[in-house]
């Protein structure tokens, strides 16, 4: 019974740290600053992952044309458009382009990060280590924090944001 | 007198354009919706189990439809959650309710791939999945939409209905639940409808 009573306190622990890491992480190359990348916990038999993360450009016009990670098969940029009631997917196979001065956001429903062919499906509470490379300011290692399955924060949280 | 003609002239005008617009967005409207008819088409897919499934499974319980897919990062998890959430709130008074995701990608989506994705969300839902070519029915069938979207770099992504279909056990469609729903409104709909 302690015993189980340590290991829930520290789950929470692991949860809380983990989410306070998630939430303040930061990456920057040149004048380009990378915000907060995360991701999802995978279904046990899914093959991809969405990536999320806010890109803010300080400097003149850039692109962010690729990206790797060795836990997928390939990395791509999709973008998902709400038509009416259908979900529209298609891959940005020109990258994301970055005006200059600006900030685009990748989200749910939005411009993402696909990672495509995951042997190892992301688990809730991992960083996935890839690189993004940048037209002119040049590769940048990254982490991006998995956290809950897509829909489970929500589930839980009804009550709450009321929608 | 003189001057209030023109007015009723231009009110009229006004108002038959107005009346036009308003039979125009019906007839889009009507078009636009999944028929509320009985579903005709016969077709012939597994579950995930490998047992075979006909029309038959739309009649006799009411049941909550979805098309989507095991390579869907963001949409499809997140309905199946809600859906796993609304059997949740339901309790015993959701019993009777059968749940099934169909994919739109049964290239990809064996009965395996779809058996181990369905019971990560709940051990209520079926996935159902077979030949192309007869789930095209299924989707023609309850009007909703899907198509393969090719990735210029490889492989494909699907672009799906993310409506979750709510079918009587008359085997006619009573209603819809849009992506993004409040949970205790779908949970009322469903009660309201199936139940």
């Amino acid at each position: 019974m302690i015993r189980n009573k340590i290991a829930g306190a520290g789950a929470i622990l692991c949860t809380m740290l983990a989410f306070g890491v998630a939430e303040g992480h930061e990456f920057k190359v040149g004048q380009i600053e990378i915000g907060h990348p995360y991701s999802r916990a995978m279904l046990p038999v899914a093959k991809v992952g969405g990536g999320y993360m806010k890109l803010t450009n300080n400097g003149a016009a850039d692109r962010l044309v690729s990206a790797t990670s060795a836990r997928a098969g390939s990395v791509e940029f999709h973008e998902m458009k709400m038509n009416g009631a259908i979900m529209e997917m298609r891959e940005l196979d020109s990258g994301i382009a970055l005006p200059a001065k600006s900030t685009v956001e990748l989200k749910p429903g939005g411009y993402h990060v696909m990672f495509m062919n995951v042997t190892q499906p992301f688990k809730e509470g991992e960083m996935v280590k890839a690189t993004l490379v940048f037209e002119k300011a040049g590769p940048v290692d990254v982490e991006f924090s998995v956290g809950p399955v897509a829909g489970e924060k929500g589930h839980g949280a009804h009550a709450e944001h009321g929608k | 007198m003189k001057p209030k003609k023109p007015f009723m002239l231009v009110a009229g005008a006004i108002s038959g354009i107005f009346v036009l617009a308003l039979i125009g967005v019906m007839v889009l409207m009507t078009n636009d919706t999944p028929r509320s008819g009985r579903f005709g088409a016969a077709f012939s897919l597994v579950n995930d189990q490998g047992e075979a499934v006909d029309r038959s499974i739309f009649k006799g319980n009411p049941s909550l439809v979805y098309f989507g897919y095991t390579h869907c990062p963001e949409v499809c998890p997140t309905t199946l959650y809600e859906v796993a959430g609304y059997l949740d709130a339901l309790g015993e008074d959701g019993l009777p309710l059968k749940t099934y995701l169909f994919t739109v990608d049964p290239e990809r989506d064996t009965p395996e791939v779809m058996k181990g994705y369905v019971t990560a969300f709940s051990d209520r839902i079926t996935g159902v999945t077979g030949k192309p070519e007869e789930m095209t029915k299924v989707i023609a069938g309850w009007k909703a939409f899907a198509r393969k979207q090719p990735n210029p770099s490889g492989g494909y992504s699907m672009s799906h209905t993310m409506d979750l279909f709510l079918i009587g056990a008359d085997g006619r469609l009573k209603g819809l639940i849009p992506y993004g729903a409040d949970h205790n409104e779908a949970v009322e709909k469903i009660r309201a409808t199936l139940l």
